[in-house]
């Protein structure tokens, strides 16, 4: 299978909207304009939609802390995420949730999540119920480098394998967890990780979308075959903070600068398309003005659309006393 | 006396105690920071940075920054405890607990009695709690309650950072796991510290305020919110004794039925859901012990029964206000403005 120049295009757009959507919450963050702990995702955008773009809404996805991308990458409204980051009562999950919890089930989203390692058994639930119900869905769980290490990630690997459930584990390997280093956290690598369950695992460079699109399409197509669990180690780095307000003195003062410099996502995209003249620039150029606009216009609307209200406090649990 | 924040003073009491037992370490998630990268080791200090600075001081050797692994983490704690060591180890977010809690639930709290009193387990678990940083359903519980049913555990609130170092140096030399629960919201407070070690009892609540009118019993943060009220109402004559019980296990039962049956009229203040939380647990001590002493039903103020909710607007009334503490005061004295 290839990419028709529709997929190209629609994938540009969505690392595009990505980048500008974390880029406008990094602003509006430091204006002091949101509030909580925000968690950026700008620099990891080729992964996500890498991953996604073989995705429809029967499959589900699990995310992390580190959601907005993944949201993004699989569709959710951008309007109704940019309202719910800054808790407003049409936010995507009425404000309750925030940057940490968006979810839309109907996306085959469920959910950004607050706890490290919370999303891998979740998504072989839905993996389960794929193949119980036959929906012919697959499942998908992101996990971080430093989530890699948490006991529930380990025991869906194993789970996953011996139901031989349609589940890929995607784990996103950006350096670091919190202030610390993968080299110094995770013992062994993510590729042997999966082996030792007689799971298929590959490594990719994350900032390449051709090579995580190329390793998603056979893990997909392995799941949707009835071929079972596979993992992706996915190479990538963050722009940002651990979250936003984040000194960073951990990291290199230069890492992030020569990264952008030489690898960034976006940037590799553009000239992989353009040089073997798959799209033209100026489409590419037209997308980076539309998202752009999009983007800011979803900032004013969020600034000014209404909080919730008390009647709001109460609603959503079965009973309150 | 110094004035200190929450922060130093749990940071001065971790640090007092490491210089002074050598079997004390700390460890959890990026406690010190920066492991294995390229630039500042010790960057962050945990997420607060308490325990910033003590790398420097006692090598990696006794501060130990560990994977994401709390079920791990949390039972080596334990397991050292019980062998040797006195671990201080950082859950991070109480939330957290629901990763590890068998290890401290099954494991830590029952040593003791299911060995025939044959192990000591002296395990610290550190941990963050409470609404009011728009952090959501995720990282803003109060659940002490949980620890509290808990034969075994002990479990400390302190409000202020003199209670903090106090019970922090309790905790450390104490023989039994203790949970110890700081408020995220209450880092930055400042108070008199004294400079020197010195150890608050578990179990010995302190009155923080004395009256006549109605009797406040308040946990962690909530003894803040109790005081302001009290300090508020006596200036139109209204006055509160407020009760701060400092460990909410063990618990001073004798301080809270003494001080509820001096006034006859009680509030109890919890920022935890209304239902098996600290409120209902003293309420029905009160009512037990002492209803022959109430002058009027006992009030409970407590955030509703619903996971903290995101939006600030929505999280503002969640978390127990002083204007609710100060309504229900006025409710169990009958006396309105
Ligand atoms: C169970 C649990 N433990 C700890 C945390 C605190 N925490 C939030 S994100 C994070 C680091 C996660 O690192 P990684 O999985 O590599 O994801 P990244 O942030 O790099 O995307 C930690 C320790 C948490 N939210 N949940
Ligand atoms: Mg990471």
């Amino acid at each position: 299978m290839q990419l028709s120049r529709e997929d190209l295009l629609k994938a540009y757009r969505r690392m595009v909207m990505i980048r500008e959507f974390e880029e406008a919450v990094h602003e509006e963050f430091s204006a002091g304009s949101i509030p909580g702990f925000v968690h950026l995702y700008a620099g990891e955008e080729a992964s996500g939609v890498g991953v996604c773009m073989h995705l429809n809404d029967n499959d589900y996805i699990a995310s992390t802390h580190r959601g907005h991308g993944h949201c993004l990458a699989k569709d959710c409204d951008e309007h109704a995420m940019m309202l719910e980051i800054f808790g407003k009562k049409e936010g995507l999950c009425g404000g309750k949730g925030g940057s940490m919890h968006i979810a839309d089930l109907s996306k085959g989203m469920m959910g950004a999540n607050g706890i490290v390692g919370g999303g891998p058994p979740l998504i072989c639930g839905a993996a389960l119920t794929a193949k119980t119900l036959k929906t012919g869905g697959v499942a998908v769980a992101f996990v971080g480098d430093g989530a890699s290490n948490q006991g529930t990630v380990f025991e869906s690997y194993n789970l996953a394998k011996i139901l031989n459930l349609p589940a890929i584990f995607v784990v996103e390997d950006n350096g670091y967890a919190e202030a610390t280093s993968s080299r110094y956290s995770v013992a062994g690598s993510q590729v042997n990780r999966g082996k030792a369950f007689d799971i298929p695992a590959v490594e990719v460079d994350g900032s390449d979308f051709f090579a995580v699109w190329e390793a998603a399409r056979e893990a997909v197509e392995r799941a949707r075959n009835g071929g079972g669990p596979s993992l992706i180690h996915s190479r990538v780095l963050r722009y940002y903070g651990h979250f936003e307000g984040d000194a960073m003195t951990y990291r290199p003062a230069d890492e992030v600068a020569n990264y952008r410099a030489q690898k960034d996502p976006l940037m590799q995209f553009r000239r992989r398309v353009t040089e073997a003249g798959l799209l033209d620039g100026s489409a590419l150029d037209e997308i980076d003005r539309s998202v752009k606009d999009r983007i800011a216009q979803c900032v004013v609307q969020a600034k000014s659309a209404p909080e919730p209200t008390e009647a709001d406090l109460l609603t959503d649990v079965y009973i309150s006393y | 006396m110094a004035k200190k924040s929450y922060r130093q003073a749990i940071s001065e009491a971790l640090r007092q105690e490491m210089e002074r037992d050598h079997r004390v370490i700390v460890l959890g998630e990026d406690i010190a920071g920066g492991a294995g990268g390229d630039a500042e080791q010790d960057a962050w200090g945990g997420p607060m940075g308490v325990t910033k600075g003590l790398l420097p001081l006692f090598g990696r050797e006794r501060v130990i920054d560990t994977p994401i692994t709390e079920s791990g983490f949390i039972g080596a704690a334990v397991g050292a405890a019980a062998t040797g060591l006195r671990p201080v180890a950082d859950l991070m977010f109480v939330d957290f607990m629901g990763v590890c809690f068998d290890q401290i639930f099954n494991q830590a709290a029952k040593f003791k009695y299911m060995f025939g009193g044959k192990a000591t387990t002296p395990v610290v678990i550190r941990t963050m709690y409470g609404a009011g940083f728009r952090a959501a359903s995720q990282h803003s519980q109060c659940l002490y309650n949980i620890f509290t049913h808990i034969p075994g555990l002990k479990v400390a609130l302190p409000s202020n950072p003199y209670e903090a170092k106090g019970l922090m140096i309790q905790a450390i030399r104490d023989d039994d796991p203790v949970i110890f629960f700081e408020h995220k919201a209450m880092y930055d407070m400042e108070g008199e510290v004294p400079d020197e070690s010195y150890a608050i009892p578990f179990g010995q609540a302190n009155v923080t305020r004395e009256g006549d009118d109605a009797t406040i019993i308040a946990f962690g943060r909530m003894v803040n919110f109790a005081n302001t009220v009290a300090d508020k109402l006596s200036k139109e004559g209204i006055t509160c004794t407020v009760v701060d019980p400092r460990t909410t296990s063990p618990l001073d039962t004798e301080t809270i039925l003494e001080t509820a049956a001096e006034t006859g009229r009680v509030v109890v203040v919890d920022e935890a859901h209304p239902r098996c939380n600290m409120a209902t647990d003293v309420s029905a001590l009160i009512c037990q012990e002492a209803f022959d002493k109430l002058k009027a039903p006992i009030k409970m103020v407590t955030a509703p029964h619903a996971p903290v909710p995101f939006s600030a607007a929505l999280e503002d009334l969640y978390i127990p206000s002083m204007d609710k503490i100060e309504a229900a005061v006025r409710s169990v004295t009958g006396k309105s403005h």
